[in-house]
């Protein structure tokens, strides 16, 4: 028997009611926090409106309950948050969807479980992310699935799936794990990266693998001026999500140190797609 | 008759000129003449002695009438406005003394606010730098005495901070810098042909926007890997001579202004500087250096360092401090409307924000404390000018090098002028009896 025969999903679902004065810092929306309550238990779960603690149900008309443990619970927020900060902050399992646009740090340092936005997402989504899925219809900000300031392991695992476009900055100091960007990024992706994949489908600007160490950035289409550091050497066949085609293989970042296997020196791979 | 006042401390720039000499008049009341000091800091000392100079706090109506109120009025407003909002913003700290930020921080945290400094629209990208990579830095002793090789990276000292190679980088003879000038080379990176450029034994006039890639390319020239022909518009022989020139100093110095901490790539330009700084001292001994402006900004993060651990855009409004430059910032803040109040002390964000950020401001209630009537103080419901710190106050300061030097007292404020900390401590204590916590 499989074990999602087993599970008993329950669904809450949250619908903004009262749009906050400020913005309200709500990292106890997470499967994690409402397994295990009621409704009005729910309700009930602190929010932070600047230095005012407030109730969830203050700002949300709740219903449904949570399941058992974490991953029986999925979160349905029916429209915008935008002045909502942190949705699914730290969650470890279960299920978010955002039926509409949510603010800063959605799914940051998740750990497990899925989140799905419909609309956008502001700056610093995935931030610091150890697993799970981030899967965004709209845009995402700045800085997403980058480090936290000052800290070098960034993204560690899992999947970020963005359809749109995407910001500044992202992948900074990512360990693991795969981002894939359907539209265009802006400039820095992957700086001091020691790891991971990222799939640019639409065109990167420039500042692109800056200071990489390790891993791979696939671009299908133009990068406005390539790192200094990058040195052409082949052009390889393969198979990036689902596209087959020949890209353009740079190693680097040359001014960056690089560690050894078997003798040979690894570096950061930038593939371009011709 | 008049008295001369000596090793006076300037009260302008992170340069913290300590050799100033001020001649006052016998009662200690008036400023008769700067020596020593530049043309902009002579005139923040004579400024203070002007005749229009504002001395009772003003009020503003909502149709922009101004009206005179007394201190006892003033401190009940803004210890008000500070404990009924919901997350205030405290903004400014580095024209003021360490003394002051200390007794502004703890009202930050009794009301919940968000402590921010001017290193937010400034080297505030270098601080999340140095928490990224780290920093080799060093005093500017260090610099007169044994830098050889010096690199202007996007800052023009022969304007913003001018007695600054006459006393540590360029011009002085120092113990093992005997030749002075003559026996240091000077690299300047700007975009620019500023005054500072023209100086320089080599002016790498780049594309602007393109630090990020030259300072790479350095890097890779020090590694002795290929380079493309050109990068940023600079051609590849230039980079590796500049490289081979770095690499034969016996120090290198790395000074860096706003021109690389707030043009594209921001915190990465700076990044960047300090990995390239390491990677010298695989050869020589190499130091970096920010070009703090105000004359204690860099005191502002050390404090707040101290006391919450993080160098500026501390926000307290949950009771535990949290940083994050892009969220807690004040113009993040004040742009996505964040904030339902403003606290300006010792800088002039109406002068320097973006309009949409001012605009914000002049919507909330706020409080402008400082000597002058600035454009801060045009857009906010109070105004409460104060003596000069470093002129009419003493009190700690931290130079661009992160050394401490106290400021002096050089005359006595106007009759019944209080001081920054003198006022915030009224607040404080105004604040501590609505809180409930006196």
């Amino acid at each position: 028997m499989r074990l999602s025969e087993v599970m008993m999903m329950e669904t809450v679902t949250l619908t903004p009611k009262a749009q906050p004065d400020l913005y309200i810092d709500a990292e106890n929306i997470t499967p994690d926090a409402f397994a295990g309550k009621t409704a009005e238990e729910i309700a009930a779960i602190h929010v932070h409106e600047g230095n005012q603690t407030g109730l969830l149900g203050t700002y949300f008309e709740v219903s449904g309950k949570g399941g058992a443990t974490a991953a029986e619970t999925k979160i349905v927020i029916k429209g915008d948050v935008l002045r909502v900060k942190y949705i699914g902050m730290r969650m470890t399992a279960g299920e978010i969807l955002i039926e509409g646009s949510a603010d800063m740090y959605v799914g940051a340092w998740m750990e497990g479980g899925r989140i799905h936005v419909t609309g956008n997402v502001d700056a610093f989504s995935g931030t610091g992310m150890k697993d799970g899925e981030l899967e965004i219809d709209g845009n995402a900000g700045n800085y997403l699935g980058a480090a936290y300031r000052g800290d070098w392991r960034g993204m560690q695992s899992g999947t970020i799936r963005v359809h749109g476009n995407a910001g500044s900055d992202i992948g900074t100091f990512m360990n693991g794990g795969t981002i894939v960007i359907d539209g265009d990024v802006d400039v820095h992706v992957g700086t001091h990266a020691e790891g991971g994949t990222i799939i640019v489908k639409g065109n990167g600007k420039s500042k692109i693998g800056g200071q990489m160490v390790k891993g791979d950035i696939y671009v299908f289409g133009t990068i406005d001026v390539m790192m200094p550091g990058y040195v052409y050497r082949e052009n390889v066949d393969l198979e990036v999500d689902g596209t087959k085609a020949t890209f353009a293989m740079y190693e680097g970042d040359m001014g960056e140190r690089h560690g050894k296997r078997k003798g040979q020196v690894i570096y950061g791979h930038i593939y371009q797609k011709y | 008759m008049a008295k001369i006042v000596t090793d006076v401390v300037c009260p302008f720039c992170g340069t913290l000129c300590d050799d100033l000499e001020v001649k006052v008049t016998d009662d200690n009341k008036k400023i008769l003449e700067v020596c020593n000091a530049c043309v902009i800091g002579t005139e923040k000392f004579l400024h203070s002695q002007a005749e229009d100079r504002l001395k009772v706090p003003q009020m503003q109506d909502e149709e922009g009438n101004w009206k005179e109120v007394s201190i006892k009025d003033a401190v009940e407003y803004t210890a008000q406005t500070l404990c009924n909002a919901k997350k205030p913003l405290m903004y400014g700290w580095s024209s003021t003394n360490c003394e002051a930020q200390s007794v502004g921080h703890e009202i930050a945290e009794l009301v919940g606010a968000v402590v921010d400094n001017t290193a937010t629209v400034c080297h505030g990208t270098t601080l999340i730098a140095v928490q990224d990579v780290g920093v080799p830095s060093c005093t500017l002793g260090e610099v007169k005495n044994r830098a050889d090789r010096i690199v202007f990276w996007g800052c023009n000292p022969a304007h913003a901070h001018p007695r600054h190679m006459s006393r540590y980088s360029i011009f002085p003879r120092g113990f093992f810098t005997g030749k002075g000038h003559k026996a240091r080379k000077m690299v300047v990176v700007d975009p620019r042909s500023t005054d500072t450029a023209k100086m320089a034994d080599v002016h790498l006039q780049l594309e602007q926007g393109r630090d990020y890639e030259l300072l790479s390319a350095l890097r890779v020239a020090l590694r002795g890997a290929p380079l493309p022909e050109t990068v940023a518009g600079i051609p590849r022989e230039t980079i590796q001579d500049v490289a081979a020139t770095l690499k034969s100093g016996r120090f290198v110095i790395i000074f860096f202004g706003m021109g690389v901490t707030q043009s594209l790539s921001k915190n990465h330009n700076i990044d960047m500087a300090i990995s390239l700084t390491r990677d010298l001292n695989e050869y020589t001994k190499a130091a970096i250096m920010p070009m703090r402006g105000h004359y204690n900004v860099t005191g502002s993060g050390q404090v707040l360092g101290w006391q919450f651990g993080f160098p500026y855009c501390v926000d307290l409004s949950r009771g535990f401090a949290r940083y994050n430059p892009g969220d807690s910032t004040s113009n993040d803040l004040l742009r996505r409307g964040e904030v339902d109040a403003v606290f300006v002390l010792g800088s002039d964000p109406g002068a320097h924000f973006p309009i949409s950020s001012v605009k914000k401001i002049a919507h909330l209630p706020s409080v402008c404390v400082d000597p002058h009537h600035t454009p801060t103080s045009a857009v906010c419901k109070l105004h409460m000018p104060v003596a000069f710190v470093g002129v009419e106050e003493a009190g700690c300061a931290y130079r661009m090098d992160n050394v401490p030097i106290e400021t002096r007292k050089v005359v006595e404020p106007p009759e019944g002028m209080v001081s920054d900390e003198e006022f915030l401590k009224m607040v404080l204590k105004r604040v501590r009896e609505i809180k409930g916590v006196a």
